[in-house]
């Protein structure tokens, strides 16, 4: 027999998988379960942007693109910036196209991290920054946003967690779990902190079609002096619907991404060719689909958030991607608690806030990634689970 | 109020209540708003889609029927709609440009039903020069829904992270 935990290495075998799983598996063995526990558009990748795929295939182009991507492409993503968010990028030294937003991430994570260096990381947020900050070497610190601060990252707590060691900050707005936004005015105080503690910042910017209420999305590279320490990431997935064309990017100065061009050269060469076609059409063409899913996803978080509050589950107004965050400590149960006997006595799946951190505890993550009709009858079975919870405790 | 009328439009299933979480507005004046609309005659009225095909003893037939028509000196086309409107086997009634003039939608029982109204009701009218039958042999999409699916129509998207 052979002892496969010695050829293993140790840092990649102590990351622990991740948290989101557990209920999702519970409901594949049900029938009848209804999930919001998705975080992917439930849209198709509109049409033409499919087509202009498609295209490219009958055309015969299934080459490899070039390294950083194909030119048309880095060109429409600067074009893009400029115009949605008033910063101007350098197609052909400030910008690579990666697979998806996440190799983006591992990326800038394994470029810039030395063992010891300190990777701070708000919570509760996307569940890849921290095994991905390990992985590269580095020791995440994390900071909890908080709910009556409507999760949003505050000056004073980033100030709090920096040390000599902090290198880089992540900042996940639009965030996923909480459908949390950061204003101008936030990012201003956030720039003040890490200007003064000269850092990076690594703008997760997925979500950034994605925020309502007339709130714009803000990039913290738009802000004076953070220009020069940011590395923005963004991509496809979220804004145009084409999560399995697997297709990001990422901006910022060019001593960064020209290292983070090299990394991805040698380990993913380029980025797949039909999905930077679809994309480039996507870029040029695709506002008006992107603009008809946000006001859908809006009609939907205002009665999903309706609905929580209705039930006595507070939740607060998120401005952001698309999920609600509603506090369930009023219930008197943990997150886990809560998701397990939601799926097993009411066949909802939802994901305990504590897969995005610990902090979490307390709240479960809701997806209104799903139809009208689909929301319609899991939240009248979440009031029902809410209703029984409500008469046990009287009883 | 488009958006109101959009998502009636679309699902009438919904509450006023929810309704008004969805736009955004308070309950009471989206209450109104649908109260209004539904007295100017905006809104007709609330209808389900249905799959007659789905009926195992489905007695429902639908044909399109193209007519052509002499219009009248005074009122035009209008007369001869008001004429097709007032049959109940008539279910809805275009005016059409093109190389017919009115585009007829006709339900029956039967074939036979749908043959005969034509037949004996329809193209006696006085002003009509003549009539196109066209039976309709399946709906596939109705009113924006889709009454077949060839897919396996379940969400496909799986837990990847």
């Amino acid at each position: 027999m052979i002892n496969y935990d010695k050829y293993l290495n140790s840092s990649i075998r102590s990351v622990s998988p991740s948290g989101i799983r557990k209920f999702f598996d519970i409901a594949n063995e049900m029938d009848d379960v209804i999930s919001l526990s998705i975080g992917e558009p439930d849209f198709q990748t509109p049409w033409h942007i499919r087509d202009e795929g498609i295209r490219s295939l009958i055309k015969g182009k299934t080459w490899y693109s070039p390294n950083r991507g194909f030119a048309d492409l880095l060109n429409e993503i600067s074009k893009y910036y400029e115009r949605r968010f008033g910063i101007s990028y350098s197609p052909s030294k400030q910008t690579i196209v990666t697979v998806g937003g996440s190799e983006a991430i591992d990326l800038a994570f394994r470029v810039m991290v030395e063992p010891g260096d300190e990777v701070i990381i708000p919570q509760p947020s996307f569940v890849c920054y921290e095994p991905l900050a390990v992985m590269a070497g580095g020791k995440p610190v994390i900071i909890n946003t908080k709910d009556e601060d409507n999760f949003r990252l505050k000056a004073a707590d980033l100030e709090a967690a920096i040390t000599p060691k902090t290198k880089l900050l992540v900042l996940p707005f639009p965030n996923n779990p909480t459908g949390a936004i950061m204003e101008k005015r936030d990012l201003e105080e956030i720039a003040g902190v890490v200007k003064k503690h000269d850092l990076i910042v690594l703008s997760d910017e997925i979500y950034s079609e994605l925020t309502y209420g007339g709130r714009d999305h803000v990039s913290i590279a738009s802000i004076d002096g953070m220009y020069e320490r940011t590395i923005v990431i963004n991509g496809f997935s979220k804004s145009y619907a084409m999560t399995g064309w697997r297709l990001g990017y990422a901006l910022g100065p060019t001593e960064i991404i020209s290292q983070m061009t090299k990394l991805h050269q040698y380990g993913i060469m380029s980025a797949p060719t039909t999905a930077q076609y679809a994309a480039i059409e996507a870029l040029k063409n695709g506002s008006r689909d992107v603009r008809k899913m946000r006001d859908e996803y809006d009609m939907r978080r205002r009665l999903v958030v309706d609905s929580f509050n209705d039930m006595g589950l507070s939740c607060f107004e998120p401005l952001g991607a698309f999920y609600v965050f509603p506090c369930i400590k009023s219930t008197g149960l943990s997150s886990e608690e809560f998701c397990t006997r939601l799926i097993m006595e009411k066949h909802v799946a939802v994901v305990p806030g504590t897969a995005f951190g610990k902090c979490g505890d307390g709240f479960v993550r809701v997806s209104y990634s799903y139809s009208l009709k689909h929301l319609k009858i899991a939240l009248e079975r979440i009031r029902e689970f809410t209703e029984e919870l409500k008469n046990e405790g009287n009883g | 109020m488009n958006k109101l009328l959009q998502l009636l439009g679309t699902n009438s299933q919904f509450s006023t209540a929810e309704i008004a979480a969805m736009l955004g507005e308070p309950e009471d004046y989206i209450a109104a708003q649908i109260k209004e609309y539904e007295k100017e005659g905006i809104i007709k009225g609330y209808q389900a889609v249905v799959n007659w095909e789905q009926l195992d003893d489905n007695r429902h037939v639908e044909a399109l029927i193209e007519l052509k028509v002499t219009p009248k000196k005074e009122r035009g086309f209008d007369e001869m709609a008001e004429m097709c409107m007032a049959f109940e086997e008539v279910e809805s009634v275009y005016l059409m440009a093109g190389v017919y003039d009115f585009a007829l939608i006709v339900k029956g029982e039967t074939m036979q039903d749908i043959a005969m109204f034509v037949a004996k009701k329809l193209s006696t009218i006085d002003g009509v020069l003549s009539t196109g039958t066209h039976f309709i042999l399946r709906c596939y999409k109705d009113r924006g829904m889709k009454l077949f699916s060839f897919e396996d129509s379940a969400d496909e998207r799986s837990l990847i992270l």
